[in-house]
């Protein structure tokens, strides 16, 4: 029996079991034809009303949206949403401060996906976690309201290189907090150069036509 | 805080691969960490500590290779490096970089068996 170490080469991803998931999710998603958003933001940057009017607009324009919202203790952003009449589903993670691909599959059961057009995600408020799972997602949304300052893109580079589009919320008080519009974009162009920037608010409705426009072209392509 | 539930995955990993050496004894698990992986690495090896006890791996030593961010830089055509994080542009020519080579990893690299 030798006593001196042997090293074995292992080279598996950590979160290898949560890739599969998300692998499975993603493929299942694009053979039903549904376009999945997730989004990931501070707690209290405008996520739910930001969703709820995303889905109320959707719902007018004569699409079928739905969601999961990951909070860690209530059900009341599920509550919240649902008044858009829209699915919506409350992932409840306890202590947990992030989803998992699991957590998004275990909820969609019984979820006849083929009659949807939109699936959005919105994760645990929380800006360092979300950013190592893969969720099966097409597109990760990063939020930014006003209120929360310029500089966040630059405390927290790793969850905006992740994220494939960012939206600026609260537009409707960015005069009151002297917003600098341009700071911000130069900010989250510095952590992730080209990524596209929105602005809007959901209070206001401003913006949203964009975002709109956004969601609509990318399932135009079915 | 998910280093926790990442420490709890490098154990299942470990496990899984143990199946294959059985009657070994883990001496040092090696993960490769990149900047952009979303773990700290402090944070990770506090919650290994408490993630090891009472699994067949309590002895076993987290030990880190920490990766450097390599991007694609499309005017120099090569590999370069970035400034940094928040400035998220080649090192040697400025260009804004978008192609992301490494720098996302969280692997199990390898492992020390005593058999």
């Amino acid at each position: 029996m030798s006593t001196s170490p042997r090293i074995v080469e292992v080279r598996q991803n950590v979160l290898k079991h949560n890739d599969e998931v998300a692998r499975a999710l993603r493929s299942r998603f694009e053979q039903a034809g549904i376009l999945v958003v997730s989004l990931v933001s501070s707690p209290g940057s405008g996520k739910t009303a930001f969703l709820e009017k995303t889905l109320t607009l959707l719902k007018q324009a004569g699409y079928r949206p739905s969601a999961l919202v990951g909070d860690l203790a209530t059900d009341n952003d599920a509550a919240r949403l649902a008044r858009s009449e829209a699915p919506v589903k409350q992932i409840t993670t306890g202590t947990l401060c992030h989803l998992e691909a699991a957590m998004v599959e275990k909820a969609l059961e019984g979820w006849n996906l083929e009659e949807l057009d939109y699936l959005f995600i919105e994760n645990v408020g929380n800006l360092v976690c979300p950013a190592s799972y893969d969720l099966g997602e097409n597109l990760r949304l990063v939020l930014l309201s006003v209120t929360e300052g310029e500089d966040k893109p630059l405390k927290y580079p790793t969850i905006f290189n992740s994220a494939d589009l960012a939206v600026i919320t609260k537009l409707d008080l960015a005069e009151a907090v002297e917003f600098d519009h341009e700071a911000a974009r130069e900010n989250i162009r510095s952590v992730r150069p080209g990524m596209a920037v929105m602005e809007l608010s959901a209070k206001t409705g401003q913006g949203m036509d964009h975002w709109l426009g956004f969601l609509r072209s990318k399932i135009a392509r079915t | 805080m998910h280093e926790l539930s990442i420490a709890l995955s490098i154990l299942d990993v470990v496990g899984e691969e143990m199946e294959r050496h059985e009657g070994a004894r883990v001496e040092a698990i090696h993960v490769k960490l990149g900047p952009l992986s979303g773990v700290v690495k402090e944070a990770l090896l506090s919650a290994y500590e408490l993630a090891r006890m009472q699994t067949p791996y309590e002895e076993a030593r987290l030990v880190f290779e920490d990766m450097p961010i390599v991007v694609f830089c499309s005017k120099c055509q090569a590999e370069r490096s970035v400034h940094s994080m928040q400035q998220f542009c080649c090192a040697e020519c400025d260009t804004p970089a978008t192609e992301v080579l490494h720098g996302r990893e969280l692997e199990l690299a390898a492992l020390e068996l005593e058999e």
